[in-house]
């Protein structure tokens, strides 16, 4: 499998970082959990040429590790935007009115959740609690919370990412 | 190794420790409907067609008799009001999501209604058994679970499967319950929740036969 893995130019020098990490694990596969973490951490999401990788590498079938990188949540297999927002529809939320607070981040984004910009700018996700109800309904901007924001607040934190 | 004795439907039964109830009261005549079982594969528990009615002591209670190991005492009843019940509503739930195939067989046989439950056509019942015949008897993994819960889909991983997939000639279709293989999900980028493009959308090796199948279905 290793022979069709046609990573592009400017990942190849990040592709040595990925076998740092697998090497750190001494490339157990009992590891592989961390080592997707890591991975991710360096990339922002999991390509596909990894995963195959990977899975020679750690000597696990490509479906084994596609059921875990799929089964959770951290994970994304898709490129992921340079910002991630990030809006709560726990149940507290929910009866906060977090579906018009989604309503509202998605028009202002333009896109869905679980999507991401064209641009990469931006990445919208939807999350169960984040363990602070009472200041529902919530939204997270790359890891800071806000409570409740306005149309004109979102507008105004969106103009600042990058 | 040491043997177990239970009853099962009245029968009294000696069969060796670590007998799946399924394997005791096949060896001894008495047939149990099933789904996801298949006598070369790992137990998987995941239909609960094969569900019976244990008692031990004053409990009475229901287990999936392919994944449950047979106890010495054990009182086993494979037909009893409460199993036929259980079951029958088990078909009813797959049948909205899968109305074909042997599903459907089953449902006929334990007079099921067909439109109890919404529809809402996956085809896909998720029983796991083209995933584990390729792994366990092919060892070839060319398919693959992903996602979970609601999302939970069977893929083709195509590196692999254009390797393996032409000189087995697809042995899964047959398998399949439902009567078609690969569902209608297995191709299509899912609609709701995290889309996977990175694995979709799926190449078969005979695309043509699959169109086919999906035609035939819809
Ligand atoms: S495609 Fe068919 S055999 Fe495979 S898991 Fe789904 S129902 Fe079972
Ligand atoms: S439900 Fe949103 S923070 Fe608890
Ligand atoms: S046959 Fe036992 S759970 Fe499916």
């Amino acid at each position: 499998m290793s022979q069709g893995l046609a990573m592009p130019k400017e990942e190849a020098t990040l592709f040595i970082k990925v076998k740092e990490i697998c090497a750190k694990h001494q490339g157990k596969s009992s590891a592989l959990i961390q080592i997707m973490l890591e991975i991710q951490e360096e990339f922002n999401w999991l390509p596909r040429e990894i995963l195959l990788w990977l899975s020679e590498k750690l000597n696990m079938p490509l479906n084994r590790v596609y059921d875990i990188a799929t089964f959770y949540k951290v994970f994304s297999l898709i490129p992921r935007g340079r910002n991630l927002v990030k809006v709560c529809t726990g149940t507290a939320c929910h009866v906060r009115k977090a579906p018009v607070m989604l309503r509202r981040v998605t028009q202002l984004l333009g896109i869905n959740p679980g999507e991401t910009s064209s641009d990469l700018r931006f990445t919208l996700e939807t999350v169960g609690c984040l363990g602070c109800c009472a200041l529902g309904p919530v939204v997270v901007i790359n890891d800071e919370y806000y409570s409740n924001p306005t149309t004109s607040e979102l507008e105004k934190l969106f103009k600042e990412c990058q | 190794m040491k043997k177990v004795s239970l009853t099962i439907d009245g029968k009294e039964i000696n069969v060796e420790e670590q007998t799946t109830l399924l394997q005791a009261a096949r060896a001894a005549g008495i047939q149990i409907p099933t789904l996801c079982h298949d006598d070369r594969l790992a137990p998987h528990g995941s239909c609960r067609l094969c569900s019976v009615e244990i008692t031990s002591g004053k409990k009475a209670r229901i287990v999936a008799s392919c994944v449950y190991p047979a106890a010495n005492g054990l009182v086993v009843e494979t037909k009893s009001p409460r199993v036929v019940k259980i079951r029958k509503v088990i078909l009813e739930l797959l049948q909205a999501s899968s109305p074909k195939g042997r599903v459907e067989e089953l449902g006929r046989i334990y007079g099921t209604s067909t439109d109890k439950f919404e529809k809402e056509l996956t085809f896909c019942i998720l029983c796991g058994l083209c995933v584990r015949y390729c792994s366990e008897v092919k060892k070839a993994d060319a398919l693959g679970f992903i996602g979970r819960g609601i999302e939970k889909q069977v893929v083709f991983f195509p590196e692999i499967a254009l390797k393996s997939c032409p000189a087995c000639e697809g042995q899964c279709f047959s398998l399949c319950p439902t009567g078609i293989l690969p569902n209608k999900f297995a191709r299509s980028v899912p609609s709701f929740g995290r889309s996977q493009p990175t694995v979709f959308p799926v190449r078969l090796w005979d695309e043509e036969n699959f169109l086919n199948l999906t035609r035939n279905i819809e």
